[in-house]
């Protein structure tokens, strides 16, 4: 007992205080910067680069980086806050700066703040990724991230969630199951999509293993960009979405 | 009939891979009993040609021969009646072509269930089942178990799989790249990619730098250190003690930010391509590693140490979950599970490698209960700090060398490679054909999670149910290298 005490007072605090301004390493790979007029669209093995003028789509990029290895056009910067209400958004061109973006990324909705800003319960639905993202969300509630001080938890049912957070890009076989859990999730309930798979359908989109009927259906509040996402786009997401200020 | 025997990561001709009647391949396997890591179709206008490779652990070699099944031949006599450890070949073989392994036990659907699907069931007025999955309680990938109770005991575990199938082989056919191969199995990220560059590599008749190869190295022992490091954590956090749960989970953050600062993702996304490694680790970075890996070592073993002293803790560990040396050599469990279980098998040192050949691998006995695996676990996290450290040393000798060797080359038409990666898991096998146009036509992927789920069926036999969480973290499987 007296050890587990010791052990407790060398680890001391490890959390991230201020978690909306938390700094982040020089080499991540997050929002691309564009700077050129034309780009070989070939060299993104997902297919994310479009021509006309230059655009690459954040939902299907992987962040791996070889555009900015093959081409002067783009360039990675290290800003991680991603995400954004609305799909279009995530189509990034020469025009749009990591601040600008962040701006008007997230549409802050007043029900959405007045409902769920004090505790956010959220089922994860993990349907036909690569467990990359899994690891990044239990991630979040780790020591360092915690992200249960916001009230934000995930939970083990769906009848005790407010909302559902998606991972992978939903194969044939996990779609009925997927369906079942929205149904039965609470209203009003929110959607969000994480990564890259979950967006767009990822690497795995040519799969004929896939069905995104889902995506027709439902509305989607929040996507959130990443292969994985970083447990800082995920959390700081959240906390722009429902208008916390930390 | 002959066996054409190879080795890891060696290009073979596909027309010296010997024709043999099935069931003299039957006699001949049973005859040498060795490990099967590839049993698999290849379409042909004629019907389809199986693939058998056998590994030899002892001498490093690789067994490889084939039979061809006409259009009307559809079935054989199982090698699973014979071999216990070829079962699940043989039901995925059976899935994907319809040709049935008479005989077979348990001649159940692998990936393809969504219809029916008939689960073993105990009759009796004690008896009851469990349903759990295919979405868990916590944030896991999905996956169905089944069990059969009595009270709190469990007697059978029958786990249904297949949930993330992403038809991932017939994309690598399609489109194959080292995206693809890392998103295989996101927490064996080095490890499929390692095994996808080399066999890339090997099919293409590229050298890559030394350089290169021994940054990949640290690479794959830096995934398999934060790895375990996590799971000590996890399984800490499924005997209520959170001590332990908290402290490995901040350890681990501190590999995996390193590992950022490398390759600019915390699992080390595009660290590796096919000719080389993206990014280098330079004096500064090993030292920067170094230092580190000091803090890690000393905070795992302190935490471990105290953790280990509990007895709450060694209770609930110790003869939980055991899968016992026979029944992990019958069931031919690999990796990280085999050796928790008495096996020593480790194909990082039983294929020749030269990089790892100059390392001494101690070998424990160990007795397969979730103590086992918990001790294995630390004992692994301290050796792959001692190899990354050595092999930081060891590039200061190749300083100068190139990163990535640009000269993209066709992949050799008409021909097999095998390509071996033990990650922290376990084994590691991606097997590629190419046509007479140098193109794929076929792309086998073996993850060592494909073995060893039985292993966590067997272990939890006779446990408390309440104690499964704890035997499922020990071992960690994943389901998306499962199901692919």
């Amino acid at each position: 007992m007296l050890k587990t005490l010791k052990l407790r007072i060398y680890q001391g605090k490890q959390y991230i205080k201020d978690i909306k301004n938390a700094p982040m390493r020089e080499q991540f790979r997050g929002y691309p910067i564009i700077n050129g007029e034309r780009i070989d669209e070939a060299i993104c093995p997902l297919g994310a680069i479009k021509n006309g003028p230059i655009s690459i789509d954040m939902g299907k990029c992987t962040f791996c980086g070889v555009c900015e290895r093959k081409s002067e056009a783009v360039k990675f910067s290290n800003f991680y806050k991603l995400a954004t209400t609305d799909r279009k958004k995530l189509i990034i061109t020469k025009d749009s700066g990591s601040e600008e973006f962040y701006k008007t990324a997230i549409e802050v909705k007043k029900d959405i703040k007045r409902i769920l800003g004090k505790s956010l319960k959220l089922r994860q639905v993990s349907a036909g990724g690569c467990n990359g993202c899994e690891m990044e969300l239990n991630a979040c509630s780790n020591v360092n991230f915690d992200m249960g001080r916001f009230g934000i938890d995930f939970v083990a049912s769906p009848r005790h969630a407010d909302g559902i957070v998606i991972t992978g890009s939903i194969t044939e076989n996990m779609a009925d199951a997927l369906e079942d859990c929205y149904k039965s999730t609470p209203d009003p309930k929110i959607v969000i999509l994480t990564g890259a798979c979950a967006i767009s359908g990822g690497i795995f989109e040519d799969s004929t293993k896939i069905n995104r009927e889902f995506m027709e259906k439902h509305r989607i509040d929040l996507y959130i960009p990443g292969c994985p996402i970083h447990p800082l786009t995920f959390i700081n997401a959240i906390l722009d979405f429902l208008d916390i200020k930390s | 009939m002959n066996w054409l025997i190879t080795e890891n990561r060696q290009r073979i001709n596909l027309k010296d891979i010997e024709i043999a009647e099935i069931d003299e391949i039957r006699k001949e396997a049973t005859k040498i009993n060795k490990r099967p890591i590839g049993f698999f179709g290849l379409r042909l206008d004629s019907g389809i040609r199986l693939f058998i490779i056998l590994a030899d652990d002892e001498e490093g070699k690789l067994y490889v021969t084939s039979s061809i099944f006409n259009k009307e031949d559809r079935e054989y006599e199982s090698f699973t009646q014979y071999m216990e450890k070829y079962h699940i070949f043989e039901r995925e073989f059976y899935e994907e072509f319809k040709i049935e392994p008479k005989n077979h036990p348990w001649l159940k659907p692998l990936r393809e269930h969504r219809e029916e699907y008939n689960f073993f069931e105990m009759q009796g007025d004690e008896i009851h089942q469990v349903a759990v999955g295919p979405i868990h309680a916590g944030v896991i990938e999905p996956g169905h178990f089944r069990f059969m109770c009595n009270g709190e005991k469990i007697y059978n575990l029958e786990i249904q799989l297949g949930w993330q199938n992403r038809g991932i082989e017939e994309l690598f056919k399609k489109k194959h790249s080292n995206q693809l191969a890392e998103s295989i199995c996101g927490d064996s990220v080095i490890a499929h990619n390692l095994a996808y560059s080399n066999l890339i590599e090997t099919l293409s008749d590229r050298k890559i730098s030394n350089k290169s190869q021994i940054i990949r190295l640290i690479a794959l022992e830096m995934e398999r250190s934060a790895i375990h490091i996590g799971d000590l954590g996890a399984i800490a956090g499924d005997i209520g003690y959170l001590m332990g749960a908290s402290v490995f989970g901040a350890i681990r953050t501190l590999v995996i930010n390193t590992m950022l600062e490398i390759s600019g993702s915390r699992f080390g996304r595009g660290l590796i391509v096919t000719g080389g490694v993206n990014f280098d680790i330079d004096k500064e970075m090993g030292e920067k590693i170094n230092t580190v890996l000091d803090k890690v070592s000393k905070d795992v073993e302190r935490t471990m140490k105290t953790m280990l002293e509990a007895p709450t803790v060694i209770s609930r560990l110790e003869k939980t979950g055991t899968v016992s040396e026979e029944n992990a050599e019958k069931l031919g469990l690999v990796g990280m599970a085999a050796r928790a279980s008495g096996i020593n098998i480790d194909t990082r040192f039983d294929f020749k490698d030269k990089w790892y050949k100059d390392i001494e691998n101690k070998t424990t006995k160990f007795d397969g209960d979730v103590y086992s695996r918990t001790r294995l676990r630390y004992k692994e996290i301290k050796q792959s700090i001692y190899i990354i450290k050595k092999f930081i040393k060891l590039l200061q000798n190749y300083e100068k060398e190139d990163l990535i060797e640009d000269n993209e080359k066709k992949l050799i038409p008409e021909s097999m490679a095998i390509s071996i990666t033990e990650g922290w898991r376990g084994e590691v096998v991606h097997i590629a054909i190419t046509d007479k146009n140098g193109e794929i036509i076929r792309y086998k992927i073996k993850d060592p999670s494909f073995n060893n789920w039985y292993a966590l069926a067997m272990a939890v036999r006779n446990n408390g149910i309440s104690d499964f969480p704890l035997c499922n973290k020990s071992f960690n499987l994943s389901y998306c290298g499962n199901d692919l």
